[in-house]
């Protein structure tokens, strides 16, 4: 490695302490004993924390070769229409300092308007719509902003425990500019009757955290005639402004 | 502890039905087939009974044979990447023997203490947030000795983080849980 480091090169993503820690009750303890999937699979021991290195301050800067002209709209990927409530799904991402992250790939799942996903482990008998897959995804603006079309989904059953149902969800997964960025979460629908019964939605243990999960009516930019829209902002770690202070493992 | 204007979103798993939203044809492919040095980096999602994870995703992240980034955040950028068409981000789901392998070269170190290494995130059903662990090759075991990571641990936690050579090319099995549980990051 011959190349000499640049000199100063401060630019807007410049992170040379990493990404400032996730304060308490933000993300679930993996071990939630009212979510029966964690049994087994959370780990028993606190992770490590290592102050980061180079590969955990970069990460992934890509998709916007993934992405095709329609791959945003999960209602025109079909010969027709899917049936269900078409809404508008938008909002910004932003980091934990405010910043708008642009150019950051969003990718998007979800059931269909019976709750039925297009999945051969989903076997409930709720209805399969030939007209809807159920993928998108898209690139943020220079702003962080991003835009949606689709159907709301429906709830849908599982065995977590008696009569459980997952309220109505849109699964999002997002890179940020940094492998310490990385978010997989889920957007839920306001005033869902199910939220009460939901291991998953209340393994969240900061009751506002836990808020920041749920999308917002937005009347303003519902579409006359066509579309209701929610707005969803998401909101991925900043960046820490001094040196990590425990022992330095690297 | 800083003020932040703004307070983050929470994490929620990845549950059972990522497949047709998350998995790339391409996926797997951090080089792209036949580029020389290339090889398999494979293993096994396992949990807590031993039994394999078959609807786990895992993704990796690493520096190029040189040790380098194509990120802002890298100094030394910007730079063309080696072997060409190195892309750096792998993403595989496992299969119904919890088994995931992504197609890889070797990275160079990031720094000079630092023993050559890459980073994974694990995401499953049962996993309200990822999972974040490294993965260091066998051949080092010289840097490892200086590495500050691995030589923080004692010695048979440290091998959970230390993938095993073979004909593919290197086996780095994860144990979510249990008494060989490997060793998980907060980064």
């Amino acid at each position: 490695m011959s190349t000499p480091p640049h000199p100063g090169r401060p630019g807007p993503s410049f992170a040379p302490f990493g990404y400032a820690p996730v304060p308490e009750g933000v993300h679930p303890p993996l071990a939630s004993p009212d979510y029966r999937s964690a049994e087994l699979r959370a780990p028993s021991r606190p992770p490590l924390a290592i102050a980061p290195g180079l590969t955990e301050i970069t990460g992934p800067l890509l998709g916007g070769d993934r992405v095709g002209p329609l791959d945003h709209d999960l209602t025109r990927q079909h010969g027709a229409e899917p049936v269900g409530q078409r809404i508008v799904v938008h909002g910004r991402v932003v980091d934990g300092d405010g910043r708008g992250v642009g150019a950051t790939l969003v990718e998007i799942w979800q059931a269909n308007a019976s709750g039925r996903y297009r999945h051969a482990m989903d076997q409930w008998p709720g209805v399969l719509d030939p007209n809807f897959s159920g993928a998108g995804r898209t690139l943020t603006d220079a702003d962080g902003s991003y835009r949606f079309v689709t159907v709301k989904p429906g709830a849908y059953p599982w065995k977590n425990h008696h009569n459980a149902w997952r309220p109505a969800h849109i699964h999002v997964s997002l890179f940020g500019r940094s492998f310490s960025q990385r978010l997989v979460t889920q957007m839920y629908f306001p005033d869902d009757p199910l939220f009460f019964q939901d291991p998953i939605f209340n393994s969240v243990p900061d009751p506002a955290a836990r808020q920041r999960l749920v999308s917002a009516y937005d009347h303003e930019s519902s579409q006359p005639e066509w579309a209701l829209a929610f707005r969803f902002d998401l909101v991925l770690r900043g960046r820490r402004s001094t040196p990590f202070e425990g022992v330095d493992h690297g | 502890m800083d003020e932040r204007p703004a307070p983050l979103t929470p994490s929620q798993t990845v549950g059972p039905f990522f497949h047709f939203g998350l998995v790339w044809p391409d996926g797997a492919s951090v080089v792209p087939e036949g580029t020389p040095g290339s090889f398999l980096l494979h293993g096994r999602v396992l949990d807590g009974a031993g039994a394999p994870v078959p609807d786990a995703l895992v993704e990796t992240w690493q520096a190029d044979a040189e040790g380098r980034f194509d990120h802002p955040d890298d100094p030394r950028r910007p730079v063309a990447l080696t072997p060409a068409g190195f892309r750096g981000f792998g993403r595989c789901p496992t299969d119904a023997e919890g088994r995931y392998g992504v197609l890889t070269v070797k990275p160079g170190a990031v720094a000079p203490a630092a023993a050559p290494h890459l980073v994974l995130s694990i995401f499953a059903r049962g996993l309200l947030d990822r999972v974040v662990t490294r993965c260091y090759l066998p051949d080092d075991a010289e840097a490892h000795a200086g590495d500050p990571v691995l030589s923080a641990l004692d010695p048979g936690r440290r091998a959970t983080l230390v993938a095993v050579a073979d004909d593919a090319g290197y086996r780095f099995d994860i144990r979510l849980q249990g008494p060989d549980e490997t060793v998980f990051l907060a980064v």
